[in-house]
């Protein structure tokens, strides 16, 4: 690599970033043309430009930003605002397709290093002319101003598209970077030890050694994790740009309200999440918002607002996009279900609203353009539920007709580290993401297997009265049968591409956390979304359950909306919770949010320490609290004392893990539940028929508040 | 005269290979690979290298060769590939060697995957050392 290249890709990703800023400053700059401030920074940034381009020798870019210079000169002699409102609009929309123009020419400059051979002289003469000093009387001409291109972006491409450029380089904070540096030289240290300790035979002081190790491992992990934490509001750092294009197409007034833009994650995260946003929010302002003379109709404030929220919430964000437009038709949604043959005719009127609603997420609801401008949305949504579901998050709508529309999009904070429930399936492991994960069902010898029945030739399981398509690992992957035929099978349920289906597999082991690889070029294959190592060193597949939904022709399947509103919307009234499902003794069972739980470990009885009466145990290089599920729901039994060890679930309380000692772990659900309070008490929210069983829900935050409160590790 | 190269050698199925020595990046025995479902058949699996998820290409079905013998555990010699790695499962690894010979194309007897995958091979006292010619053998691998 020369210094050349180095210099020009600094450049490169500098520019992008400073044309991200302008981008946000010319939008605004429209809206409040006397802001000195604005004008100021957006001149600077166009001069900057000007400035190193011409040092690296690109003049089609000096020329056109020596343009774009010229007029933002004139604004801030005029000190702006003195422009009639349409010739605003044309110089904004100038700048803007400077901005457009210059981007193409980045992008052909990374490509071969020229900055392309398109002259720009239209957009060069029309910025000439709005530059030209305003005589009084006579708003110049605004020449035409080329229309900025991005409002007639494509949408995003299909998701088994190669994903967009992801930025190549970060920003890290150096004193961040000095932790890092610092936590590798103890690494280096603790491996010494160790080493020592093999080469003198000294075993004895081989435990403290490992225990080391282990603690500097983990400050790593998570040191070298934030290094990749990114607040969100990169992703949407272009909206208010495209908010106003859409807008100013469409004949619009939309007011664009970001929150929580300081919520971070990975940077991977947000680069997936970038394309389905960016289809939401013009989606919104396309079809949801109506104009302003039909808002006015209805007794709305002329502009349409829409807002985006995002935020921490149990280890993961949530996102939610919201739009007080004209809401979903269900009348409309209604008439096109039927005439796609979405809904059988005579299941129609069993359907609830939220039923109705929740059909724009089916492929094939809308493809034709033609049907999108009378439909309102539902172009595409299909595809964004797939990349959302892709990186594991969820989607969710609501809407109310002349209300408005809400999306509500739940996402991992990483990719990097997941929870995965590792299955094994003719001799290999494979983990499974738990975020697609409903349930585990285990079929026991010939009657169990008896369970499994055939559909025409294709296996489905009976699933509380539902049909559940099943789907044989084996089948899918191509992999010769191997062992016992009578064996125990498992069938594991999983949802993705809004479809719920069962995973025949040989055999269910634990959940853990794993650290997820790319698969480099075997990701093509389109069924594993990148690989981890286990414990004992081996290689270990992670399933796509998306691309694996699409091998096995699940989601190619003609739709039937019976069964899928059977098994992922069991009462669409109440939204599904998920749940862990454990037991505190053998038959109390209890279920725990999901949301606030880490992660699942057994600890053995021997790991236990108990300073001052209170049970701890040395977790990850910190003191994890132990807290006595069975105790402390009921604290007037005494409990037996468990043999072998302890089932653990770790909780995040204040940033705090914490961990609840329960009998055993069940299983994860996800259903709408019916809470009778009538059972509530001290740590019981109430109880609910969870798989049939009557099932106590735990109220972590009571149960929680004295073992934080005695068990503070500081 | 050509300048001298330096190759890694090794065996397969009873003739000796070379592949030059600054592609190797290390040789490892016996670690257990992970079984890549749905990849091409020269592709035998996944093996993780010190943290460094690896495909493992099993040479002999590369250049149409014999399966190996069950009961002979191959040996790993892993290669730099582009930015990548990738371990080449061969039956036994031998000295790098210095060659100061001529490089004898293929005769034009040879046919099938070999043909195209080798450069050619030296004369050594006794045996021939063939030439792998590692980018066209990955390339065709992968694709």
């Amino acid at each position: 690599m020369t210094g050349d290249d180095a210099i020009l890709r600094e450049f490169i990703a500098e520019s992008r970033e400073n044309l991200d800023q302008l981008d946000r400053d010319l939008v605004a700059l429209e809206a409040a043309p006397g802001s000195r401030e604005l004008l100021d920074r957006a001149f600077r940034a166009v001069h900057t430009l000007k400035g190193t381009c011409g040092f690296l020798g690109f003049p089609r870019l000096e020329g056109v930003a020596h343009a774009a210079e010229g007029l933002l000169a004139r604004l801030r002699e005029e000190g702006g605002g003195s422009d009639a409102p349409a010739s605003r609009r044309a110089i904004a929309g100038a700048l803007l397709a400077t901005v457009d123009a210059v981007r193409t020419m980045l992008d052909r400059i990374e490509r071969d290093r020229t900055d392309g051979d398109e002259d720009h002289a239209r957009l060069i003469a029309s910025l000439s002319a709005l530059a030209k000093p305003r005589r009084r009387g006579r708003a110049v001409a605004p020449a035409r101003a080329p229309r900025p291109a991005l409002a007639r972006r494509e949408p995003p491409p299909p998701a088994d598209e190669t994903p967009a450029r992801a930025e190549a380089s970060l920003r890290i904070d150096v004193t961040l970077l000095d932790r890092l540096m610092n936590l590798v030289g103890e690494l280096v240290v603790a491996r010494n030890q160790i080493l020592q300790v093999v080469t003198a035979g000294e075993w004895r002081r081989m435990p403290a050694a490992a225990q080391r190790l282990d603690h500097i491992t983990s400050r790593l992990q998570d040191e070298l994790m934030r290094t990749r934490m990114q607040p969100i509001g990169i992703a949407w750092s272009a909206l208010p740009r495209l908010v106003r294009d859409v807008a100013a197409d469409a004949g619009k007034e939309v007011r664009l309200e970001l929150e929580g833009g300081e919520t971070e994650l990975d940077k991977t995260v947000i680069e997936a999440i970038r394309d389905p946003l960016t289809h939401l929010v013009r989606n919104a302002v396309d079809h949801g918002i109506e104009p302003p003379a039909a808002r006015a109709a209805a007794g709305k404030p002329r502009a349409g607002r829409l807002r985006l929220h995002a935020s921490h919430q149990g280890g993961q964000v949530r996102l939610e996009i919201a739009d007080d437009g004209a809401g979903l038709s269900i009348e409309r949604i209604r008439r096109r279900a039927l005439e796609r043959g979405l809904v059988a005719r005579d299941r129609a009127p069993s359907l609830s609203d939220q039923e109705w609603i929740e059909l724009v997420f089916q492929p094939g609801f809308s493809t034709a353009e033609r049907v999108t401008r009378v439909s309102g949305r539902g172009v595409g949504m299909d595809v964004v539920r797939t990349n959302v579901e892709r990186i594991g998050g969820t989607i969710a709508i609501e809407s109310r007709e002349g209300r408005g529309t809400t999306l509500r999009i739940t996402i991992p904070l990483t990719l990097a580290i997941v929870p995965a429930l590792v299955v094994s399936d003719g001799g290999e492991r494979y983990a499974i993401p738990q975020l697609g994960l409903l349930e585990t069902v285990r079929l026991e010898g010939p009657s169990g297997r008896r369970r499994i029945e055939s559909f025409g030739g294709a296996p489905v399981f009976r699933r509380r009265g539902a049909l559940l398509p099943l789907v044989s690992l084996r089948r899918v992957l191509d992999t010769p049968p191997l062992g016992d035929p009578e064996a125990a099978v498992h069938v594991v349920v999983v949802q993705a591409e809004g479809r719920v289906f069962g995973l025949l597999v040989d055999q269910v082991h634990d959940a853990f956390e794993i650290v997820v690889k790319p698969l480099g070029e075997a990701q093509r294959l389109g069924v594993f979304a990148g690989v981890t190592v286990l414990g004992d060193g081996k290689v270990c597949l992670i399933l796509d359950l998306p691309g694996l939904a699409r091998q096995a022709g699940i989601s190619a399947a003609p739709v039937d909306p019976a069964a899928a509103a059977a098994a992922a919307v069991p009462e669409a009234a109440a939204p599904a919770e998920r749940l862990l499902l454990a037991q505190v003794r053998p038959d109390w069972p209890v279920a725990i949010p999901l949301d606030g739980v880490l992660r699942l470990e057994e600890i053995q009885p021997g790991a236990l320490e108990r300073p001052g009466g209170r049970e701890v145990v040395r977790y990850r290089g910190a003191i994890l609290p132990l807290l006595r599920l069975a105790a402390a729901l009921d604290p007037a039994r005494e409990t037996a004392a468990p043999r072998g060890p302890l089932h653990v679930v770790i909780l995040e309380r204040d940033g705090d893990p914490v961990g609840v000692v329960v009998e055993e772990v069940l299983d994860i659900v996800e259903q709408a539940i019916t809470l009778d309070t009538g059972s509530r008490r001290r740590g019981v929210r109430g109880s609910a028929v969870i798989r049939g069983r009557v099932t106590d829900l735990v109220d972590l935050d009571e149960v929680l508040a004295p073992a934080v409160a005695g068990g503070g590790s500081r | 005269m050509s300048a001298p190269r330096r190759l890694c050698t090794f065996a397969l199925d009873g003739l000796l290979y070379g592949i030059e020595v600054d592609r190797v990046v290390e040789v490892v025995r016996g670690p257990e690979f992970t079984r890549l479902p749905l990849a091409p058949p020269v592709v035998r699996g996944l093996v993780n290298l010190r943290g460094r998820i690896v495909s493992v290409i099993e040479l002999r079905r590369c250049l149409g060769l014999e399966e190996r013998a069950t009961r002979e555990a191959p040996v790993h010699i892993v290669v730099a590939h582009g930015d990548d790695a990738v371990s080449l499962l061969v039956d036994a690894v031998g000295d790098v060697m210095q060659v100061d010979l001529e490089l004898e194309p293929p005769p034009d007897t040879l046919r099938g995957r070999a043909r195209d995958f080798l450069e050619g091979a030296y004369p050594l006292a006794g045996r021939l050392l063939h030439v792998l010619d590692l980018d066209r053998t990955l390339d065709a691998a992968h694709a």
